[in-house]
């Protein structure tokens, strides 16, 4: 493998698929930056013009947009706050033998397999809806006023569904990561004096940090574009409370039909994962090593 | 203080029961080894002891106390493990100190007590690597200093060598030993090496399916073996166990005869062979006799230098004070 002939030889039979990937790749991106400097309008097509900074100004000036950028990071850091933390819960609960492991093992991750837009529809209309929901139903048998979710908590609503969703992903990932705990290690730390809660600190914890990182780094990528949820449940309102910056690209894009406009925001959305990215490798992609 | 008794202690997994009810007393300052083959139920023993396992029945004491139903940390016992199962991603300082930790010792007598048990271990210039980074023969001492730092009423070992190259195991058992006559506590070793056995224990316990066949001094169970199993188990290379006509001129089921007893002869002798391999260690020679009706090949062992070699015929002769008896129950007459 290590001689000069095999590697360029190796080189060049990598190329094809390098190529084609960086040309998918670069491709939408340069057109995007390019549609995102001028006057793009598909009502007016034939008005296109160069525009300069303008779009970029547009979306800096829009009050929805700051909220938008907000309300992504609320739901991207809620849904993994909830995610790690169940899911850290529920694989050490699971990873007991108990009876019927093998079932209650499918039924955890069963909400995986559900697509967005229908997990978002079943929550909408039969868990959180607040004449006929569940939780309404709830409520109701405990004497309280049922909540109108979508209305009251729009946010929250989103960030609820969203994380019921992705927390099998976690607790699936987590899983693996404590049936490969040593047990001999949990028993020398029983013998050490080390209580439930001290093994769990010093020993799960820093066995399940890789996991861990794994999901963050996972998760953030999509959650970062949650999209469906939204458009199904809230469609970003009231007002722009559950709008996150896909949202409000897709709005610019479909609802005003401003390709320049929406370009821009795509490209500020790149800048802003690729923050988050750098943001998150420094934080705890040490674990990886 | 370090007393450690046994009441009719059994486990039982569901319907297989790996330990039948058995006594046993272990004194203060003893260094107890557990012996036997794989799957007879002795580190089970100790895992009952350290209290890792439930009892199905009798009582453990410790230091006269009932302690059947304490918790493994509070019986005062620290366990070396086969693994080592030292804490990967603290380093050597902070896996030593991590039971002082919980036990909450003050920070100052935690860091006397750790450059004590690193120098003790040779240890000093590794404490601030992480165990990843260390040797077998290393992470050994780190667990053992793990274990030292408690300052427990015994040590329970579980086959802490059998991860180590031959070299390495010869030297951490002089370690062990020497550790032991240092700090004169109980400890409790299992190994189904039979050689670790002799050499370390001041006394044996021979375990077959959970039951104790023998208990005693080194000597003792290589001198006088209760029955077969421990007859054959005890001693390296094995004894030589005849039965047939052979034994019944003794009036026994089966004799025994160790290696060592046998004298070999290219002329005269009571047994007719064939040296089959032999092997010449300068100052032993082993001879594996063929063809002598009584069993597949005897194992004579010759002080100094034979010539013999393979193929031709000897007689043995045993050394008829040195012959063991057994009963057709494997007990001995």
């Amino acid at each position: 493998m290590a001689t000069r002939q095999t590697q360029g030889l190796a080189r060049l039979m990598r190329a094809p698929a390098i190529i084609l990937l960086f040309v998918w790749m670069i491709v939408p991106l340069c057109m995007t930056l390019y549609y995102s400097f001028l006057n793009y309008n598909l009502l007016n097509p034939g008005m296109t013009s160069w525009a300069g900074w303008f779009n970029y100004q547009y979306f800096y000036t829009d009050p929805a947009f700051f909220e938008a950028i907000w309300n992504t990071l609320v739901l991207v850091l809620g849904v993994l706050l909830i995610t790690v933390a169940g899911g850290i819960g529920i694989a050490m609960l699971i990873d007991k033998p108990i009876w019927g492991q093998g079932v209650v093992r499918i039924l955890v991750i069963s909400p995986f397999f559900v697509m967005p837009p229908v997990a978002a529809l079943i929550w909408k209309n039969m868990i959180m809806h607040p004449s006929y929901g569940v939780f309404a139903d709830v409520a109701r048998f405990f004497g309280a006023s049922p909540v109108d979710w979508f209305a009251q908590y729009p946010l929250t609503s989103i960030i609820l569904i969203v994380a019921w969703q992705w927390l099998p992903f976690a607790t699936l990932i987590l899983l693996t990561s404590l049936q490969s705990l040593d047990t001999e290690q949990m028993e020398a730390a029983e013998m050490d004096g080390a209580p439930a809660h001290a093994r769990f600190l010093y020993l799960v914890l820093p066995h399940m940090a890789r996991a861990i990182t794994v999901v963050i780094l996972i998760q953030t990528i999509f959650l970062l574009g949650v999209y469906a949820e939204i458009l199904v449940t809230t469609n970003g309102g009231p007002g722009f409370a559950s709008t996150n910056l896909t949202f409000l690209i897709y709005r610019a894009a479909r609802l005003n039909f401003d390709i320049g406009g929406a370009a821009a925001g795509g490209i500020i959305a790149v800048v802003l994962a690729n923050i988050i990215a750098i943001f998150l490798m420094r934080a705890v992609g040490k674990n990886l090593d | 203080m370090g007393q450690i008794t046994l009441q009719g202690v059994a486990k039982r997994f569901g319907e297989v029961e790996v330990i039948p009810p058995l006594d046993l007393t272990i004194d203060d300052g003893e260094f107890v080894v557990f012996v036997g083959p794989s799957g007879c139920g002795k580190s089970t023993l100790l895992r009952l002891i350290a209290g890792l396992e439930d009892l199905s029945g009798g009582r453990i004491l410790i230091d006269g106390k009932d302690a059947t139903e304490a918790s493994p940390a509070k019986r005062g016992l620290a366990m070396v493990f086969q693994s080592y199962a030292l804490y990967p991603h603290m380093s050597v300082r902070k896996n030593i100190a991590f039971p002082m930790k919980m036990a909450g010792v003050p920070k100052a007598e935690q860091e006397r007590r750790i450059e004590a048990a690193a120098k003790a271990l040779n240890l000093t210039n590794y404490l601030d690597r992480r165990p990843g980074q260390l040797s077998g023969g290393q992470r050994q001492r780190v667990a053992i200093g793990r274990a030292i730092v408690r300052e427990p009423a015994a040590f329970l070992f579980d086959e802490p060598l059998s991860n180590l190259d031959a070299a390495l195991r010869v030297g951490m058992r002089l370690e062990i030993s020497e550790l032991h006559n240092r700090l004169k506590t109980t400890m409790i070793y299992v190994t189904h090496d039979q050689v670790e056995a002799m050499t370390m224990a001041d006394k044996i316990v021979v375990l077959q399916a959970g039951r104790i066949e023998q208990v005693g001094s080194p000597l003792e169970l290589y001198h006088t073996p209760r029955n077969v199993f421990v007859a054959g188990f005890i001693g390296s290379p094995r004894m030589n166990l005849f039965s047939g006509a052979a034994a019944a001129e003794y009036s026994a089921q089966t004799i025994g005869v160790r290696p060592e007893h046998l004298r070999i002869s290219a002329t005269e002798g009571k047994w007719k062979g064939r040296v089959g391999v032999s092997e010449h260690l300068g100052s032993d020679s082993f001879f594996y006799v063929e063809d002598t009706g009584l069993a597949e090949t005897i194992t004579v062992r010759s002080t100094g230098e034979v010539d013999l070699h393979h193929g031709d015929t000897v007689w043995l002769t045993p050394d008829e004070g040195k012959i063991h008896r057994f009963d057709k129950n494997g007990d001995r007459i």
